[in-house]
């Protein structure tokens, strides 16, 4: 394995057990998303439309990402613990490679439940859906990690954070609903993969800029 | 080593450091001293590359990965155990025959013990003890330490007056008891 490919092993793998030790966030997320289709069920009038409760799916995805994101640098914020990271040999972008990494797991985690969920409460899933949301999840969680670490460095994180992504966020909405709904999903899929691409290049190459003063 | 002229650092309108003059020869262990918020910590922040200066010069002659930074925090995933925290930085700084070296430092440190322990279940002295860990790990050029006696019991400050002397690396550190290391001290830096 290369150094950079050993670096973001490493900082993800630390991701993951942290999680599985304190499990902070994904009982969260998991909990929400589930709460969030349950509601969407009882809420929705019977006869709504296929794209009305796809779009309620991407919805809770969304925000269910929104809850992973806001924790995502929870301890290297409350032990100062980014300092410690900033100062290693390493390419800074490896931090950001290795916590997308790990926001993506939380965020498949959370949807290998709620996938089933939404099958259950609305309709069966397609192919189209299961790669949207596949694709949705690399711009979400790459756009989103360098998202956090801004918010993290400020004192109103929590404002700032949903205030930052929920725009961001809109495209992959858009993006998703059309290639769950739309007669033609390629193009749609398409459209998420170019997200994907140009949301990781930009937040991979800024990283660096965004966690050194 | 480190060279700083005119340096100079705020936070908004406070004024923390102003025109500071320092040179720190290869091989120097300067001590940085003066009372609560005259900016010690700052200017080890400023010499690890942690913060930028608002003005002036500061040229340190040693790459990221060869400063060795002690902090007020101890810089330990709490969630991890000792040895599983000192692992991820000897893998970040690609320290060759890591397990070893994680292990002697822990032994030479008095943690071997508790390697299978998480940090989070550490006593303030035991983490000073692991940061101190952190910061030897990959045998530094340039050691940054800030009040590194903190917490530590009579033990534990023998383990790092021993450290200190075998490791003979140039190093800046900020104190408020300059006669605990008057002894390896070469220049002292009173900051107001």
């Amino acid at each position: 394995m290369s150094g950079y490919a050993a670096d973001v092993a490493a900082l993800a793998r630390k991701d993951l057990l942290l999680e599985l030790r304190s499990r902070d966030t994904l009982p969260a997320m998991l909990l929400f998303v589930v709460s969030a289709l349950t509601v969407f069920h009882f809420a929705l009038p019977e006869d709504s439309s296929a794209r009305a409760e796809t779009g309620l799916l991407w919805i809770a995805i969304v925000f269910t990402a929104l809850l992973g994101l806001t924790r995502a640098f929870a301890p290297e914020r409350e032990d100062g613990l980014l300092d410690g990271l900033v100062l290693a040999p390493c390419d800074r972008s490896a931090i950001w490679a290795g916590k997308t990494i790990g926001v993506m797991a939380f965020l498949v985690l959370a949807e290998l439940v709620a996938l089933p969920a939404f099958a259950l409460f609305f309709h069966s899933l397609s192919w189209e859906l299961v790669a949207a949301i596949a694709l949705a999840d690399v711009g979400i969680a790459a756009i989103g990690t360098l998202l956090a670490a801004i918010a993290a460095a400020s004192r109103a994180r929590e404002l700032l954070l949903p205030l930052l992504f929920l725009p961001l966020a809109i495209p992959v909405v858009i993006g998703g609903v059309g290639a769950s709904v739309a007669a033609n999903p390629g193009s749609f899929l398409g459209f998420l993969g170019l997200y994907d691409a140009v949301f990781a290049i930009l937040s991979w190459a800024s990283f660096e800029y965004v966690i050194t003063e | 080593m480190i060279r700083a002229r005119k340096l100079s650092k705020r936070f908004g309108d406070k004024r923390v450091l102003e025109g500071l003059e320092l040179d720190v020869p290869k091989g120097g262990f300067v001590l940085v001293t003066g009372p609560n918020g005259s900016g010690k910590t700052t200017l080890l922040r400023l010499c690890a590359g942690l913060a930028a200066p608002t003005a002036g010069e500061l040229e340190i002659d040693a790459p990221r990965g060869a400063i060795g930074f002690l902090a007020h925090e101890p810089l330990v995933y709490r969630e991890l155990t000792a040895l599983e925290n000192l692992d991820l930085y000897g893998r970040l700084y690609r320290i060759p025959e890591r397990r070893e070296r994680c292990g002697a430092m822990l032994e030479r440190f008095g943690l071997w013990r508790s390697r299978d322990e998480r940090a989070g279940t550490f006593s303030r002295g035991m983490l000073q003890r692991l940061a101190i860990c952190r910061a030897f790990l990959h045998d530094p050029d340039l050691l940054l330490l800030d009040e590194p006696f903190d917490g530590l019991d009579t033990e534990g400050a023998k383990m790092l007056y021993g450290k200190l002397a075998e490791h003979g690396c140039t190093a800046l550190v900020a104190t408020h008891d300059p006669k605990s290391l008057a002894i390896q001290a070469t220049a002292r830096v009173a900051l107001a």
